[in-house]
């Protein structure tokens, strides 16, 4: 039960039933969807870039525990940011979820997004961890193609 | 399949099959996961192969390995005479007229884009029509929607209702005078529903259309005889009936096989080859262009000998037992709800459990030893016509059990632990 509890920490789960800044956002200027072919997750990421600063950031679509508690937890962490620094947290977290970044996770900034490590253990989840980090990053650059993991 | 067939699930099995002897064939079902004795529930996705089946792949390698019907010595003859038992082999278990209706395929999706291609695609000129249902795999969608794209055809759906089961009051509607062609699933592989096979191609027929029929799932639950279903095309898969990987077999009526023309152009499909000029070998070759899989077609005749060795009436009674059981104990879980409850029904319990996505029901099963299938299964308007990303599915085999299936519930209420 331990290791499946490392996974499903209880941050996972609270931010899965209750998830953060969810749904569309008025003042978005950015747009780009993900989707993950394999399983069917769909998350679409809006933005509002003020200058080279993430004013807001919200999310939606439908998706597996550990996507939309990541999609959610990427969205406190992002607020704020400016797009450089949320390009080099999305690199952190890319190396924490696929075991890149050694067995103590990506050291103290990473904050909260620790709780995302467990999933290095479950190779077959990875990409729903990391789906709507992708989806971010072509937010960010201002695609408009949909982002998938294959 | 709502009601439990038996009023004491518990009691031992009263079909008569042997299961532990059964599960003492299979070498995988010896391993562990994780520390747990492995529960492999995901048939319909590959079924595990028989001690038999991995012996005679074996043999072949070790001892007679050759390309078949290229060379006059000993291996040769060996592999060759191998080869074509298999073939009979697979004519039997299809209840096909003649061998020569036997073409050896990669698998079922092979076999339906050859029909697409070869036997289809030449009939078709713009606004015919092809039908296929609503619950078909992907297999059985793709391969049309190309010929339509190349055609210029449309491509037409008869749905299935709430339980699972094909409206077919709409069928008589939907075989237009532009309807060229039908494909359909014996058994549906997201919902496990048995379709009426039978009353809908005489109905084609009726209309003059001919019917390929995909039985990728009901080749190892159900009798099949070709004959008895009147249809012009069968496609099954190796890998589903306890056979190798990379094999199957198309069925195809003899004389429409006759007037195809080859699918691969290559060696082993021709009779005589000039640069001028090319004669195409006799059906089943004209369509087994290239070196075939012949350890595969080996593997399966192999495993259509197991299968054939085991009592058919106490085999349907066990399988029958365990789906019964499991769509019980699956449906007294609070929050699930069974997609699929078709009166007809074989091998298949697909499920949502409210509030928990089905991918980590699988992952957590998975640690709790318990190998079932979460996602689409290739199926995805089956998914959209429930509303729903993904179900979890358990499909059975013959050598499941219901101790099995109570693991299977163990691991869906650690689920409800989990998620709460």
């Amino acid at each position: 039960m331990s290791d499946l509890r490392d996974l499903y920490q209880e941050l996972i789960l609270d931010h899965t039933k209750r998830p953060r800044n969810f749904g569309q956002l008025a003042t978005a200027n950015r747009k780009a969807e993900g989707f993950n072919p394999l399983c069917g997750d769909r998350v679409t990421v809006h933005l509002e870039l003020d200058g080279d600063t993430v004013r807001e950031i919200h999310f939606e679509g439908s998706g597996c525990a550990i996507s939309t508690a990541s999609a959610s937890l990427m969205t406190e962490a992002i607020k704020g940011l400016r797009v450089e620094d949320a390009r080099a947290l999305f690199e952190q977290v890319h190396k924490l979820v696929t075991g890149a970044s050694g067995p103590n996770g990506g050291g103290p900034s990473l904050g909260k997004l620790v709780v995302l490590a467990g999933v290095r253990d479950y190779p077959i989840r990875v990409k729903c961890a990391s789906l709507p980090w992708h989806t971010l990053c072509a937010a960010l650059s201002g695609g408009d193609e949909t982002v998938t993991t294959e | 399949m709502k009601a439990p067939r038996r009023a004491h699930p518990r009691e031992r099995s009263s079909s008569g099959l042997d299961v532990a002897r059964i599960r003492k064939d299979f070498p995988i079902l010896e391993r562990t996961i994780r520390g747990k004795p492995l529960v492999y529930i995901n048939n319909a996705a590959t079924t595990q192969k028989p001690r038999a089946v991995i012996d005679a792949v074996s043999r072949y390698y070790a001892h007679y390995n050759s390309n078949v019907h290229r060379g006059l010595d000993e291996l040769t003859e060996q592999a060759t005479e191998a080869f074509e038992t298999a073939r009979a082999k697979a004519q039997s278990f299809i209840g096909a007229a003649d061998e020569r209706e036997v073409v050896f395929v990669r698998g079922t999706t092979e076999a339906i884009n050859l029909v697409a291609q070869s036997f289809v695609r030449p009939r078709m000129r713009e606004g015919d029509e092809i039908l296929i249902t609503e619950m078909e795999h992907h297999s059985n969608i793709v391969p049309w929607q190309l010929v339509c794209e190349q055609t210029g055809a449309r491509l037409r759906v008869l749905p299935f209702d709430e339980r699972g089961e094909l409206v077919l009051e709409q069928l008589d509607q939907l075989l237009t005078p532009r309807t060229r062609f039908l494909a359909l699933a014996h058994v549906s592989n997201a919902l496990g529903t048995v379709n009426p096979v039978g009353q809908i191609v005489d109905a084609a027929r009726a209309a003059g259309v001919p019917v390929l029929v995909d039985g990728a799932q009901a080749a190892p639950h159900l009798r099949v005889d070709v004959r008895e279903l009147g249809c012009d095309f069968y496609a099954f898969s190796g890998h589903k009936t306890y056979g190798p990987t990379g094999i199957g077999v198309l069925y195809g009526r003899a004389e429409l096989l006759d007037a195809m023309p080859p699918y691969h152009g290559g060696g082993e499909m021709i009779r005589s080859v000039t640069f001028e000029r090319t004669t195409y070998h006799d059906i089943p070759y004209k369509f087994e262009a290239g070196t075939p899989n012949t350890a595969g077609a080996i593997g399966l005749g192999a495993a259509i000998d197991y299968l054939a060795g085991i009592d058919a009436a106490a085999l349907q009674a066990h399988e029958e037992e365990v789906l019964a059981y499991a769509t019980e104990k699956v449906s007294e879980v609070p929050g699930v709800r069974v997609t699929g409850t078709a009166k007809e029904k074989v091998s298949i319990v697909s499920f949502v459990m409210e509030g928990v996505h089905a991918h980590d029901v699988g992952t957590i099963l998975d640690r709790e030893g318990v190998a079932a299938r979460a996602g689409h299964h290739c199926a995805q308007p089956v998914m959209q016509h429930f509303g729903v990303p993904a179900t979890t599915r358990a499909s059975f085999g013959l050598y499941n059990t219901r101790q099995e299936v109570d693991r299977l519930i163990e691991g869906l209420h650690r689920v409800h632990e989990i998620f709460g």
